[in-house]
């Protein structure tokens, strides 16, 4: 009795000092809701979203880009309520790789999805996504060894015969709790995981057929139209927190593909001065208003190679958060570098957000080579080849020196200087 | 409030100057500390701001000014602080639009709109009480960015004249600052913010630049930051005074050491 007054009286305790804390708000751990109502009360129940967990950095709420390697390389995963800009590779080869594996992790996760093209049928390129590793092959062991455990429980160990006492442990992995997971790019996903998922797929041909009254704005007509689709089910299905009986909160992924590509009625990529030079900038301004005050998440490709304006380049990756470039090695003269013959490209992390903090941590890795091989996207830091020849040959070591300056000069987000030393 | 920077700018919060245009500019790196430093530091002096926020939503402020002390919740409450949090106004006035002109009312407009409702706001929010009592010292006005409105459609001449009309009813009729955070966009040949950031920087008083190093990146030292004391009023007056300094970001502190002087060198 008197232990559980003790208790209690502590309990109390820590919940004053708890309550101290937040009013003074001095610990950094603050657990971001959702922009438009950041209560107290509504963090604690953002914890237990599946497939989202609070940066050690400063509590914001992220969830995973579908490839753990990135995710390390982002500063722990995508925060929630940011836009991820994948700059495409000259011929969109892995940049729909990287989108396919965010939309992936959507479905393992039990994330709604918000799928938009103008190229292809969301349903298609839903069949298409990657199958999850470990989960399926791990099922149909389980099952095997449940079977096997009922029969063996009655033998009693003779030497370890303190592990009896231990509660058997659960031998099936909690896949949709995880935190990022790993997928197997040679294989689809199953179907049954496509059809027990909820998503909403907005294709562009279908959609623009109607001629709809509105004021003229200088933001073209598919980009309206796409953003009042997003933010129908944003408002729809209670992702901005305006529906507060739904009990439990969710994340909406949102995957745009080829965004300012022709397809999407922007002529950015063709004419260096033209009309619509902001529709895209506005667009993706919107699109970061809708974002900052829901529970979601959004992944968008666009080919920044075609762009002919510089300045609507710089002003993108002003208005996005994360921006992650891919730059592969096909048809450029570096395929044939032996400095870069094991790999397929390079991906330059060009902005990290600073999100509720002055600093952000930059990895100290600046150059990053991406490699697809049959089953797996990796990522992986370059690094010159050992120099293995017997003879001191002057032309190799040409070619090494001249494939260095191709490394990164070490400049980060950050700071970017003009020219960069060479030791 | 960064101390170090204010003694390398030489105020305090007891004494601030009034009637002053402060640019703020980044290269190549991000100059949003210096925005944090400013808000914070007019709510200590006990100013009354308005703050026009288009790039970040107001928690992401309110938990980096609780990192230096001030809190924007109950400075908005007492009326200290008028926050107008772009991205949230500009899905409301977008998808639900409204009869009254509402401050970014040039996102519903085709053509290079005008900046007159923002400038109206502005006004709105500074105007000085008829009660006589001054409850603040003076009225501030903090922009974050003036870049995100050419990204938006506005050109660069109709966010020249919102600043010189706040220029010439915040600074030279109520006696206040104007503090304006503005992207350089370096070798990307922006031609609009070329024009706006050397329109501006004509017209400052005090231009702080945060620059990336010119060797690249390092983990120590974030970058440089050049001071830059003007007199725009005054022609030809003494050379204007410039000084450069190098800085450091941590979690609530900016340091600043002079170049080559980064504690980790030494």
């Amino acid at each position: 009795m008197a232990a559980a007054a003790t208790c209690s009286t502590g309990t109390r305790s820590t919940g004053s000092v708890v309550a101290a804390a937040s009013r003074n708000s001095v610990t950094s751990f603050q657990r971001r809701g959702p922009r438009a109502s950041g209560t107290d009360s509504g963090c604690s129940r953002l914890v237990s979203i599946a497939g989202t967990r609070p940066s050690v950095r400063n509590g914001q709420l992220l969830v995973s880009t579908g490839l753990p390697a990135l995710d390390q390389l982002l500063g722990g995963g995508l925060a929630v309520g940011t836009v991820l800009l994948i700059e495409e590779d000259k011929y969109n080869i892995y940049s729909p790789l990287l989108f396919k594996y965010f939309l992936a992790e959507g479905i393992v996760t039990g994330h709604t999805l918000l799928v938009a093209s103008a190229k292809e049928d969301p349903a298609d390129i839903l069949q298409e996504l990657p199958a999850p590793l470990l989960d399926d092959n791990c099922k149909k062991e389980c099952d095997e060894d449940i079977y096997n455990h009922k029969t063996e429980s009655n033998i009693k160990m003779k030497i370890a015969w303190r592990y009896q006492l231990l509660p058997k442990m659960e031998a099936r992995p909690v896949s949709s709790s995880r935190f990022g997971h790993y997928y197997d790019v040679s294989k689809r996903i199953p179907q049954e995981l496509i059809e027990a998922s909820k998503w909403h797929g907005f294709f562009l041909p279908e959609k623009i057929s109607s001629t709809l009254n509105l004021e003229p704005c200088s933001l073209s007509h598919s980009y309206i139209k796409l953003l009042q689709f997003i933010q129908n089910i944003i408002y729809e299905e209670g992702f901005d927190g305006s529906n507060p009986q739904k009990k439990q909160k969710n994340i909406l992924r949102i995957g745009i593909q080829n965004l300012g590509s022709p397809l999407w009625g922007d002529d950015i990529c063709w004419t260096e001065n033209c009309d619509s030079n902001h529709s895209l900038t506005k667009f993706l301004y919107m699109l970061r208003g809708l974002l900052r005050s829901s529970l979601s998440a959004c992944i968008i490709t666009v080919p920044t190679h075609l762009i002919q304006n510089k300045a609507i380049i710089a002003r993108v990756t002003n208005l996005s958060d994360t921006v992650v470039g891919l730059e592969s090695f096909i048809g450029s003269e570096k395929e044939t570098n032996p400095l870069y013959k094991d790999y397929h490209g390079l991906i330059h992390i060009r902005q990290i957000p600073q999100l509720n903090n002055l600093i952000y941590d930059v990895s100290d890795v600046k150059d990053l080579a991406f490699k697809l091989k049959r089953k797996l996207f990796t990522i992986e830091r370059l690094h010159l080849p050992p120099d293995l020849s017997d003879t001191v040959s002057r032309s190799s070591k040409q070619d090494l020196a001249e494939s260095a300056k191709l490394l990164g000069p070490g400049c980060g987000m950050t700071a970017r200087g003009k020219k960069h030393l060479d030791f | 409030m960064f101390p170090e920077l204010n003694n390398l700018l030489n105020t305090t919060p007891d004494q601030t100057e009034q009637g002053k245009l402060t640019l703020l500019c980044d290269a190549k790196t991000d100059g949003s500390f210096l925005v944090h430093h400013f808000l914070s530091f007019y709510l200590k002096a006990n100013c009354k701001v308005c703050f026009v926020a288009l790039i970040q939503s107001f928690s992401h402020y309110n938990i980096v000014g609780q990192k230096l002390g001030v809190s924007l919740t109950t400075a908005r409450e007492c009326g200290q602080l008028v926050f107008l949090e772009g991205l949230k106004s500009a899905v409301d006035v977008f998808f639900r639009p409204q009869e009254e002109p509402h401050p970014l009312q040039f996102l519903r407009e085709a053509n290079s709109g005008n900046l007159q409702p923002l400038y109206e706001f502005v006004q709105e929010a500074l105007k000085p009480m008829d009660s006589g009592e001054a409850a603040w010292r003076c009225p501030v006005l903090l922009v974050d960015d003036l870049s995100v409105l050419l990204s938006l459609g506005v050109g660069a001449v109709a966010v020249l004249d919102f600043i010189h009309y706040c220029r010439a009813t915040v600074c030279r009729e109520w006696k206040g600052n104007v503090v304006a955070l503005v992207h350089d966009s370096g070798d990307a040949e922006d031609e609009e913010n070329d024009i706006l950031l050397n329109g501006l920087g004509h017209q400052s008083h005090l231009i702080l630049r945060a620059e990336g190093l010119a060797t690249g990146f390092c983990k120590d030292v974030h970058g440089q930051l050049r001071i830059l004391w003007r007199r725009p009023s005054e022609p030809t007056a003494q050379r204007d005074r410039s000084l450069t300094y190098q800085y450091k970001i941590q979690d609530k502190n900016v340091s600043f050491f002079a170049k080559g002087m980064s504690p980790a060198v030494l």
